[in-house]
């Protein structure tokens, strides 16, 4: 969605200052990546070359079964001090985003024959959406071809280096494969267990895990730095690391066994523990609490839903809509 | 003489597939004969199967299934769903937790709109090439001269026109790759001056950064975008933002949205289609059909801000209100079993995929009818039905464009009026902001902080929500038994305007909009993204009414 997108794999930095975008900016980007990855300030150089490298990969983004709510939530991303270029902007400006339907301006054959070319060479893959196996994926189609078969090409090419699954859909399978599953909807791992997969799940996630991820797998894959460390569900721990029960806001309520017991009582009027009334934050990992969604200014966000009143659902977990629910009883 | 859209001899097929800058899965499927479509289809090619995955739930969970919908349409089947079991349940919420969804809503028009004139739609009329050829000094004196507000300068115009030089030197054009507007000859179905084509891609950009402010307002009070978290059955959660400077911070990014809506949304749309006046005559459809939004009382339809209403055959002079009862779904030319149009309370689904290039069956989306007649349903529906009624705020923004571009109301029914319906809706939206804003500040000062009211789960009920969401008529339907939901069933907007043709052979409305429109170069089909593109299709929201895994008949399909 932004004219700035993938305009090219050299020259990085005088695009950016092009742009507008100052080396002293640049490298203060550079180091929040750096920083938001875990790896201290001194990283910020090694992040910095990774992204301006003459060899580094470009990016397909390929859609399966999904809403398009993960490519919405990259769009919400927003600049570091409010002044400088947008991260996302930023970001894309640096990697080159090959094939992208939501914002792609080509459509059809020519759509097609762009993602055609773009797998001739090295590239990272961010998929979105879970991929329906049942009879042979028919209930997905893009281009004439199955969502399998699509994804299948990309993933399987000597040329993908790295694939990330962004979002619960993609991670997990997602919505549609809560049960019972009607068309054997399967995550990315699932459906291609040998390949290297990053999972940033999340329903959806919050896009500073991708900008994270994806600047970690550039790093992975010119060998700057070493893979991130995963949990056992393949998500990157510096963002999955801890409960979101452990991060919030209320849990110095929950402490003292202060809970609302139903949405119009003063205890929720007055912001105690949603524990009792169906949140799943103590067994989900995520970074809600801290980063919050929909940042504007120095990252930031706006909101998130605890804080909003309501419980947390759980929605980066493996199959959360059938583990996590009923959404509004105390989990089990 | 002014522009037109060139005309060729072309005869054969064209297909778009996949249509991009949508939400969802699309192809179309065009048969062309001397430069015009004769025959065409409007094909959904996914299918998810949310309404069987919820049967057997929780009711107060089903708002968090459906509203994965779609995460463009974001909320608005969360909102749907919520009011769907509010009404299965009886619960009369508190008046702020209708003005809070109220508030949401109206973020959520303004975001939806803005992006799509900017981001999914503009490529189809703007041509980011040419923008090289402009001159930066006109451009801003271009720009300027369309809102006293704008100061924009020559600089600023030059700096974008350096960004798209790089992008075009570089030969690496990354999203803008094998645009229809690029290709060794120019595509003349692209005729904006260059310094038309340079002021637009600048506002694509800033459109780009407003978004990001529209979406963290709605966030304030729905805890975050794309997917809200605030919405429960009997009314909301969110206390938090009762607070004055949550308030005020919610106030401070709206106004900031609302006054680039005026300066530069509205604007832009009005430049562009005055050089695209030709579209004024293709793309139209027959009949309209609305649910209203933004109520006072959440239990009177008649109560939206946007009244609910039918149009049909164009007739202003009648608007017809709706009756559910009137509303049937075809599955003739659908890939399901069978050939019988029923009211979705006897629907059958029995899902039987034949092949991809079918031209009897073709598409995973059934055909909703009103009457036995094809409807169009989103802002042009709702602004025509507003607009007949009498609507002030809508009729004086309806007027204030047709004197603009100097055209009559006839023009209304086409491509360009359907783009121009979607500006005046949300400019009437933003306009209203403040009211319901007002309205909850009022209530917070007098000792009102009512945002819920409890309620207790029916053994047996059955209950229907509407929602007119920015791609229009939204409905979810609701069967409880036992506490749990027995069936549940969502009849959505691009199943209105984007699906098949039905028993009698009747196209859908996109088929019917697309009938006529020439083709000038058929490698680069612009002309049929222009039409599709001005539906607003969201198809992910379309395509889940199927069973799969049984191939059972849904023994409740409603309206």
């Amino acid at each position: 969605m932004k004219i700035s997108v993938g305009h090219g794999l050299a020259d990085a930095e005088k695009r950016l200052e092009e742009s507008g975008v100052s080396r002293r900016d640049f490298m203060k980007f550079c180091g929040i990546i750096a920083a938001t990855m875990g790896m201290g300030p001194a990283y910020a150089t090694e992040v910095a070359a990774a992204l301006t490298a003459d060899n580094r990969p470009s990016v397909i983004w390929l859609h399966n079964a999904e809403c398009t709510g993960c490519s919405e939530s990259i769009l919400r991303m927003a600049s570091i001090d409010g002044k400088t270029a947008y991260i996302d902007t930023l970001i894309l400006d640096v990697i080159s985003l090959e094939y992208q339907e939501t914002i792609m301006a080509a459509a059809g054959e020519m759509a097609e024959k762009a993602l055609h070319d773009a797998m001739k060479k090295p590239y990272l893959l961010v998929i979105e959406g879970g991929i329906p196996m049942k009879d042979n994926g028919i209930y997905g189609k893009v281009g004439g071809v199955t969502m399998l078969e699509m994804v299948k090409k990309a993933i399987t090419s000597k040329n993908c280096l790295a694939t990330i699954a962004y979002g619960t859909c993609a991670a997990y399978g997602g919505v549609q494969a809560a049960k019972p599953n009607p068309t054997d909807a399967k995550g990315v791992k699932a459906v291609f267990p040998k390949s290297l997969v990053i999972n940033v799940p999340g329903c959806p996630p919050n896009p500073y895990n991708l900008v994270g991820t994806v600047v970690a797998a550039i790093m992975t894959v010119t060998k700057k730095a070493p893979l991130p460390a995963l949990d056992g569900d393949l998500r990157p721990t510096v963002f999955f690391g801890a409960t979101v029960h452990d991060q919030c806001e209320r849990q110095p309520f929950f402490e003292k066994e202060q809970f609302a017991m139903s949405f119009d009582s003063p205890e929720a009027k007055k912001g105690w523990c949603l524990y009792k009334l169906g949140c799943k934050g103590p067994s989900t990992y995520n970074n809600c609490p801290t980063k919050k969604f929909n940042p504007l200014d120095k990252g930031v966000g706006v909101n998130w839903p605890v804080q909003a009143g309501h419980p947390c659902i759980g929605c980066s977990e493996p199959n959360f809509w059938d583990k996590m629910s009923p959404f509004y009883e105390m989990e089990k | 003489m002014a522009p037109k859209t060139p005309q060729s001899n072309f005869s054969g097929p064209v297909v778009v597939d996949p249509v991009t800058r949508i939400e969802g899965h699309l192809r179309i499927d065009a048969t062309v004969e001397n430069g015009k479509i004769v025959d065409v289809r409007s094909s959904s090619q996914l299918f998810r199967g949310l309404e069987i995955i919820l049967k057997g739930r929780d009711p107060r969970d089903a708002q968090h299934f459906t509203q994965r919908a779609c995460g463009v349409c974001t909320y608005v089947h969360a909102l749907c769903s919520t009011r769907a079991v509010d009404n299965a349940v009886k619960v009369k919420i508190p008046k702020n937790a209708t003005i809070m969804r109220n508030l949401v809503m109206g973020s959520q028009y303004l975001h939806d709109h803005l992006v799509h004139f900017y981001h999914l739609h503009a490529l189809d009329w703007v041509n980011v090439a040419n923008a090289l050829q402009a001159d930066p000094v006109k451009t801003a004196a271009l720009s300027n001269s369309l809102s006293p507000n704008r100061k924009e300068t020559a600089d600023q115009f030059k700096a974008v026109q350096t960004k798209v030089k790089a992008l075009v030197d570089s030969g690496k054009l990354g999203i803008f790759t094998n645009a229809y507007f690029l290709g060794e000859k120019k595509n003349e179905a692209y005729y904006l001056p260059a310094e038309a084509d340079l002021m637009a891609v600048k506002h694509y950009l800033d459109a780009l950064h407003m978004q990001v402010k529209a979406a963290r307002a709605m966030a304030i009070f729905g805890a975050k975008n794309p997917h809200t978290q605030f919405t429960v059955v009997g009314g909301v959660t969110n206390y938090d933002a009762l607070k004055p400077d949550r308030i005020a911070e919610y106030k401070a990014l709206t106004d900031e949205v609302i006054a680039f809506i005026k300066d530069f949304y509205i604007p832009d749309l009005l430049a562009v289609a005055s050089f695209y006046k030709d579209w004024a005559g293709i793309g139209g459809t027959s009949n309209f059909i609305s649910f209203g939004e933004f109520p006072t009382d959440e239990y009177n339809l008649d109560s939206r801000f946007f009244a609910p209403g039918v149009i049909m055959k164009r007739d202003l002079a009648k608007v017809a209100s709706m009756d559910q009862k009137k509303i049937e779904e075809h599955v003739k030319h659908s890939w399901y079993v069978g050939d019988k149009a029923h009211h979705p309370y006897n629907g059958v689904t029995e899902p039987k995929y034949t092949k991809l290039e079918d031209k009897d069956r073709y598409s995973w989306m059934k055909a909703p009818r009103y009457n036995g007649e094809a409807c169009e349903t989103g802002p042009l529906a709702t602004v025509l039905v507003a607009f007949a009624k009498g609507h002030k705020p809508t009729v004086d923004a309806v007027k204030f464009v047709l004197n603009y571009l100097k055209v009559d109301a006839s023009a209304l029914f086409s491509t360009l009026g359907r783009t121009a319906a979607r500006g005046i809706e949300c400019l009437v939206t933003a306009n209203q902001m403040q009211v319901w804003l007002d309205a909850l500040v009022g209530n917070v000062k007098g000792g009102d902080t009512e945002l819920y009211t409890p309620w207790k789960m029916p053994n047996e009920a059955e209950g229907v929500g509407f929602v007119q969401a920015p791609r229009g008529a939204l409905s979810h339907w609701i069967k409880i038994k036992k506490g749990k939901i027995e069936n549940f069933q969502l009849v959505v907007p691009s199943t209105w305007s984007l699906g098949p043709r039905c028993a009698a052979g009747k196209l859908g409305p996109v088929e019917e909009a697309l009938m006529g429109t020439p083709i000038f170069d058929p490698h680069r089909p612009v002309e049929i993204l222009r039409t599709v593109h001005s539906f607003d299709p969201c198809i992910a929201c379309g395509v889940h009414v199927l069973d799969a895994k049984t191939g059972k008949t849904s023994s409740f399909k409603v309206l």
